[in-house]
């Protein structure tokens, strides 16, 4: 996890260092950004989709539609291989959201190996309600926590 | 880990002192109504019972004690401040204060007591002694609990130990009080372990620590490198078991108090968590995830484990009945979570929560007659208990947010965690606290901390 944040900073400085080399000035966003490289993390969370959303006390997806597209980028991409980390809003106690969560993350995994992925690529985590992507105390930001996100490992 | 993550326990030689007649102030032989009918029923029992003491708080005079010298005067300062804030954060005293006593208590060293002026101001009961350093950093304190009113000596005892120890004479000393003026254990001379928390929620640091009840003493046990959560104690206090996510890999483990050591416990291929020991300590009940939910095992700590449990369902939080008969613990294997109890064996799966709402981390009482809960409505949290059979439901404290009750060694006070809600978008407002409550549900009570704190469990009293 410490590694993955690293890992985006480090992206990002490097970003900045090949721009500032172009021009002395602060550039726009889009004009440093070429895309991301294609089976990568970013491209992952750019162009496929990197979670899926619940409903409260729910382990069913609300959609599948992300979890076939990625589905397709994994078969595309066969060296890549997913943690799928399961989590919880904070409307639930601290162990029962564990296991929420670890049975989200089991739920979109059992989905990905039905559409053939090889169970041996995927590996799950739950950090119940302890890593929220919505920090606010409200429906919105509950909704947003009560996923299940792939990251490439 | 690091080596001052360790605790020193050191030894406490206690012994007893006799008990001296009246000295001052023979009219208090006309005894009014007092504590005690005769002194041979003060040794045995006090007639003071707690439901009374709730109502009508026993007025307790505690002076300073006197020390020999300049530092041991210090400490008896000291020790007598910490036994006054343990009684009135009890609700069940009423320590007076020191400005209304009368004459000079300075010189009330123990044995020459005027009880003419602890009458005068009300009190019921008064602490005295004295505090000698006896070289290096041996010390020896001296401790005489009166009933006023009669002017008769309750209990004196010596504590001979090091200096540093002198915090947990102080609770000894709170809890020998509590003890024989409500004729029930005391729960002072304990700490609480728990996970302190900080940062911001999406990138939390939480660390194991561990606390005096009274929230002095702090130490923080692991460095937050790794998520750290829900910590029990053993039931000699000497070890924890605590969930964690090092190596990216949530498992229970055991944290040994003395050398810090840290170790995991069982192997298995789905995460583990919720642990709590067994009565007996020879083992420790919790949960693994699977596919479909949450399966409860009692692991052994000496290798071995049974799984108890097989719903389909989450079922998470087990914790075993005092006597070990029984194991209560949290399943959604009825649509929502309720409580159920088991044997320990997990046969005879019963569920016993009815009310309103989910009911989840059912912890019960060290006396064995009541189960504590955290009860979940659709706008509110709240901390309960109820009897074994699911009767007798009652809501102690509600919030917008609550958790995960744990109870002092006498099951009078329960320890939970409260939050409160963040007021935008960037999570600011949210804090997490420890807060304690009566069984009764009166006297809630903020545990200060130096961080965000949650997940508490109480240790045991030592024997």
């Amino acid at each position: 996890m410490n590694t993955k944040i690293l890992g985006a900073f480090a992206a990002v400085a490097l970003l900045a260092a090949c721009s500032s080399q172009e021009t002395p000035k602060p550039v726009p966003q889009d004009a440093m950004n070429k895309g991301p490289v294609p089976g990568s993390q970013e491209d992952l969370v750019a162009n496929v989709g990197d979670r899926v959303f619940f409903d409260f006390d729910k382990a069913v997806p609300k959609s599948t539609a992300v979890l076939d597209k990625q589905a397709a980028w994994l078969a595309q991409w066969k060296m890549n291989n997913v943690q799928i980390a399961g989590n919880a809003d904070e409307r639930g106690t601290s162990e029962y959201n564990i296991a929420l969560g670890a049975k989200r993350a089991a739920a979109s995994r059992d989905y990905l190996v039905a559409k053939g992925v090889a169970a041996a690529r995927i590996s799950t985590i739950s950090y119940g309600k302890d890593r929220p992507v919505a920090l606010g105390s409200n429906e919105e930001a509950w909704a947003k926590n009560r996923n299940a996100i792939t990251s490439v490992r | 880990m690091t080596k001052d993550a360790a605790i020193p326990m050191t030894r406490i030689f206690e012994t007893k002192i006799g008990r001296r007649g009246l000295v001052a102030g023979s009219a208090s032989l006309i005894a009014a109504p007092t504590l005690w009918a005769s002194p041979a029923l003060a040794q045995a029992t006090a007639v003071i019972d707690v439901d009374r003491a709730r109502t009508d708080p026993i007025p307790i005079a505690i002076p300073a004690l006197a020390g020999s010298s300049g530092e041991a005067d210090r400490i008896g300062r000291d020790i007598a401040a910490v036994i006054t804030n343990n009684l009135a954060r009890s609700g069940l005293f009423r320590p007076i204060d020191p400005a209304a006593y009368i004459g000079k208590t300075g010189g009330t060293t123990g044995d020459l007591v005027n009880f003419q002026n602890w009458k005068a101001i009300n009190a019921q009961a008064l602490v005295t002694g004295k505090v000698d350093s006896q070289g290096g950093d041996k010390v020896r304190v001296e401790f005489r609990l009166w009933d006023v009113l009669p002017g008769q000596q309750i209990q004196g005892t010596a504590y001979t130990t090091t200096l540093s120890n002198w915090r947990r004479i102080a609770h000894i000393i709170s809890d020998v009080i509590y003890e024989r003026l409500l004729g029930e254990k005391g729960y002072f001379d304990t700490r609480i372990v728990y996970i302190a928390g900080s940062g911001p929620r999406d990138r939390r640091v939480k660390r194991l620590a561990i606390m005096d009840q009274d929230g002095e003493n702090n130490r923080f046990l692991t460095d937050g490198g790794f998520l750290a959560l829900t910590p029990r104690f053993h039931p000699t206090r000497d070890q924890i078991a605590f969930m964690s996510y090092v190596n990216d890999r949530p498992r229970v483990y055991t944290f040994d108090l003395a050398s810090g050591k840290q170790a995991m416990l069982g192997n298995f291929p789905g995460i583990t968590l919720s642990p709590r020991f067994a009565p007996d300590g020879n083992s420790v009940i919790m949960a693994q995830t699977t596919s479909s939910g949450a399966d409860i095992y009692l692991v052994s700590l000496g290798g071995g484990a049974r799984r108890l449990t097989d719903s389909g369902a989450i079922d998470v939080s087990p914790c075993f009945s005092p006597d070990g008969s029984q194991i209560v613990f949290n399943s959604d294997r009825g649509g929502d979570q309720q409580l159920y109890v088991m044997g320990s064996d997990g046969s005879g799966v019963k569920r016993i929560s009815f009310g309103r709402g989910r009911y989840a981390t059912p912890v019960w009482s060290p006396r064995g007659d009541l189960i504590a809960f955290t009860r979940q409505t659709p706008d509110a949290f709240a901390i309960g208990v109820m009897r074994p059979d699911g009767s007798g439901e009652r809501i102690l404290s509600e919030s917008f947010f609550c958790e995960g009750p744990t109870f002092a060694p006498n099951g009078r006070v329960i320890m939970f965690t409260r939050e409160t809600a963040a007021r935008d978008a960037r999570g600011n407002g949210f804090s997490s606290r420890l807060v304690s409550i009566d069984i009764t549900g009166f006297n809630e009570r903020v545990i200060a901390t130096p961080t965000d704190a949650s997940d508490p469990a109480w240790s045991p009293l030592l024997q």
